[in-house]
């Protein structure tokens, strides 16, 4: 028996992420991924309206768990899933490189600061009630307090420009959503989905609850309008809405995100210019918040 | 329970009915004098850049006093050059009221607060005789916390910086503000206070039914002199609104009323960069537990109602009430309710005043119709209506279903949906069974069943023991598809600033 003087790399089949399981897409099909330079790098699952349809559902079951659970828990979750993402730092920091374009030694700074990013909005699960509410002096004799509250199921189209956005930038949008006790459906970033897809494995195996975080990649055109129209949607974060008309457009979104009156966060006015390494301050934290205000008379 | 199983369209006989305005406690009218209402104009132009101006259209619209039918006054249908040209007067007068300092600002709205103050009287009457709402509400709710408002956002005016919102955040620039005609100088106060201490300057249109307080509101801003083009009022109906609201000089989209129009907004600015905040329609559930204290929740269930004619977003238009209770809940609310009185809105004892226009009552007998056709049963205590204007009796549904229509759609009217419930499960699944969130109610003594359910209600105000309570420093909104932003508090100041 000799040593074989070659050996294969097993390739990974990316898959898709909802309700905590690993679903091959409802089309059956899949679409070339590659690098800038338009080098193939794996075939990512083409997701499908269905598949988008799954997801909502998926989210929408989980909703009640997670923002049940205490700040303080959500807090510990957040953390684990830095935990988890430290652990593969080597393995985010080459889809990062193949991604985007840049360099081994900036595709780990931006590895790093998606790590970070997970540590600090860990931290604010239990801080943002203290920012966002409060007691209001009221004029009579009530007690009178204002609470900030998850709105529900965020459809997130992830960042598809500006620097760091296929791993930083989708941990930007992400994490906030959930921080606060949302559950969310993410469109990957159409021609960068492979940091979203292993993300997943990253969320599978830190105590995030199935469904909390659903992944889908595929056509922005196709998964986004079936998001901005569904019913059981709350709420649209249109970071990655950047396609200058057509239905993944953010103003056709938006119009149709109208009908069922949800929040919608618009992309910046020059997506391509944002860099997601830049301080997030409290905006994406406090946009999917409802603000709820409690009334009792005081006396004895 | 015999009353309520016999419980029909009309009530057939007297004894059925409790004792009203007779023997011990019959009423003398105490009317307030309609000349308290000041001098009101034969017909009326916008007020842009500081002035009364005509329209530049020739089209006029009559409001109409609806407790009396009564013409009041014409004022101008404005036009797309109307709101162009109110839209440029604010945009000019933006540059100097945003560089003022904070403090500056204040004392400007300190100044309207206190005249608002000193022509209280003058303003309820009138308010109560566009409107058609007593007196007595109009005296002792909405002008107070008109005051209230422009006083609470006067503070803030110079303290910017510390609203959590950043260090010097800046205003949006021009706001286009589009409001209803159930509180027509309340809802003028929401949305003007906040805009102004931030630093914008504002358009405003007031509903066609109401324009009235409003334009009287431009002159208490000339009396105040405040700088011209800060506030500017264009009347008209919803074509009005629409060129405001679509006008590309403005950035900032304020709006309360009906859902179907907020949408209608919320598309219109799809695509655009301008800021939009909503207050629409509600369907609010108003909870009894078992424990409740039934006198008091009886007097909240009244207030959450038939408040203002039940002409409000956030008003308790169902009526949750647990089996247990139900008999002796219903005999306590038909008894209260009989003794309601309904009439004449300048007289001071009362409660239930006028329709708001002949279409608000079609809309209201329309639904109130369906009602009874999808086999609700309706009840309502006798008694005389005026001959003229527009009146609907206070009125309740037993037998409701989730699926009656009376039991999704918001009527906005002095109408009570009244369904039951077992357990406390399924009181806040039927509470929140609706695409509506705006806000919601809470009766029972035991502080834990209280935090339990306000907990899980999907509603941006929950009132525990008691309904229907403002004040300008507490967070109001909606959740759901009862619009978004919040209006009142710190929080109000978001929806006015550049974060």
């Amino acid at each position: 028996m000799s040593e074989p003087t070659v050996r294969l790399d097993v390739f990974k089949t990316y898959k898709l992420y909802v309700g905590g399981k690993f679903p091959r897409s409802e089309s059956g099909r899949v679409y070339e991924v590659t690098d800038t330079k338009g080098q193939w790098l794996a075939n990512a699952p083409l997701g499908t309206r269905k598949d988008t349809r799954d997801a909502v559902l998926a989210a929408r079951a989980a909703v009640k768990g997670w923002s049940g659970t205490t700040a303080y828990n959500r807090g510990q979750v957040l953390y684990r899933v830095a935990e988890m993402l430290q652990g593969r730092r080597e393995q985010f920091t080459a889809e990062v490189t193949a991604s985007e374009g840049v360099g081994a030694k900036k595709a780990a700074a931006l590895v790093d600061a998606a790590i970070d990013r997970w540590v600090w909005y860990a931290g604010w699960t239990d801080k943002v009630a203290q920012i966002a509410g409060g007691a209001n002096p009221v004029a009579g004799p009530f007690f009178n307090l204002s609470t900030p509250e998850p709105t529900g199921v965020v459809g997130v189209l992830a960042p598809r420009a500006g620097y760091g956005y296929s791993l930083l930038g989708l941990v930007s949008v992400i994490a906030p959503a959930i921080a606060t006790g949302n559950t969310v459906v993410v469109a990957a970033a159409e021609q960068a989905p492979l940091p979203a897809l292993s993300l997943g494995e990253v969320l599978a195996t830190s105590d995030v609850p199935g469904g909390v975080v659903n992944l889908l990649s595929g056509r922005t055109a196709d998964i986004a309008p079936t998001l901005a129209s569904h019913q059981d949607v709350n709420a649209l974060d249109l970071a990655g809405a950047i396609d200058p008309d057509g239905p993944g457009a953010a103003a056709a979104l938006e119009a149709a995100a109208a009908d069922t009156l949800k929040r919608v966060v618009r992309p910046a006015a020059a997506p391509s210019a944002e860099d997601w390494t830049a301080a997030p301050g409290t905006g994406r934290l406090l946009s999917f918040l409802e603000t709820k205000t409690v009334w009792h008379p005081m006396g004895i | 329970m015999a009353k309520t199983k016999k419980t029909e369209t009309e009530p057939t006989t007297a004894a059925e009915q409790p004792v009203r305005r007779s023997g011990l406690f019959e009423y003398a009218p105490a009317p307030e004098s309609p000349a308290a209402a000041g001098e009101i104009a034969t017909s009326y132009g916008h007020f842009i850049g500081g002035e009364f101006v005509d329209s530049l259209g020739s089209e006029a619209l009559k409001t109409v006093n609806p407790a009396t039918e009564q013409v009041l006054a014409e004022f101008a249908q404005g036009t797309e050059q109307d709101v162009d040209r109110a839209v440029q007067a604010a945009r000019k007068a933006f540059a100097d009221w945003s560089a003022l300092p904070g403090s500056e600002r204040a004392k400007f709205l300190f100044r309207i607060a206190r005249i608002i103050q000193e022509r209280s009287r003058e303003l309820a009457v009138l308010e109560s005789i566009d409107n058609g709402k007593p007196i007595r509400e109009t005296r002792d709710v909405d002008l107070p916390l008109v005051a209230a408002h422009f006083f609470y956002y006067a503070g803030w005016a110079d303290k910017l910086d510390f609203a959590g919102y950043g260090a010097n955040p800046r205003p949006l620039g021009v706001a286009a503000q589009v409001i209803p005609w159930n509180f027509p100088l309340l809802m003028l106060a929401w949305k003007v206070a906040p805009a102004l201490a931030t630093g914008n300057t504002v358009v405003l249109k007031p509903a066609e039914t109401t324009p009235l307080t409003a334009l009287r509101f431009a002159e208490i801003c000339r009396q105040a002199g405040l700088p011209k083009g800060v506030v500017n009022i264009v009347t008209g109906d919803g074509r009005t609104g629409a060129a405001l609201t679509a006008h590309p000089g403005v950035d900032k989209v304020a709006f309360t009323g009906s859902t179907p129009v907020g949408r209608a907004i919320a598309k219109q600015l799809a695509g655009t960069r301008k800021k939009l905040s909503l207050e629409l329609g509600g369907k609010a559930a108003n909870i009894v537990f078992d424990d409740a204290p039934l006198d008091q929740a009886v007097e909240g269930i009244v207030n959450g109602i038939f408040l203002n004619q039940g002409h409000v977003c956030c008003a308790g238009s169902r009526l949750l009430v647990q089996e247990s209770v139900q008999d002796e809940l219903l005999d306590a609310l038909k008894r209260r309710m009989g003794t309601l009185r309904v009439g004449d809105p300048l007289d001071k004892n009362t409660d239930i005043g006028a329709i708001n226009s002949a279409e608000q009552l079609a809309r209201i007998t329309e639904l109130t119709s369906a009602g009874e056709q999808e086999g609700a049963e309706r009840w309502a205590p006798e008694c005389e209506l005026p001959g003229a204007g527009y009146w609907f009796r206070p009125t309740l549904f037993t037998g409701v279903s989730q699926a009656h229509r009376i039991a999704r759609e918001e009527i906005f009217g002095p109408v009570l949906s009244v369904l039951t419930f077992r357990t406390p499960a399924e009181a806040v699944e039927k509470a929140n069974n609706t695409p509506y969130g705006l806000s919601a109610g809470i009766w029972t003594e035991k502080g834990s069943r209280i935090l339990w359910t306000a907990n899980r209600l999907r509603a941006g105000v929950v009132w525990a023991n008691t309904f229907n309570k403002f004040d300008p420093t507490s967070p109001f909104g909606g959740y759901k598809e009862s619009g978004y932003g919040r209006e009142g508090g710190r929080h109000g100041l978001e929806a006015y600033l550049d974060v």
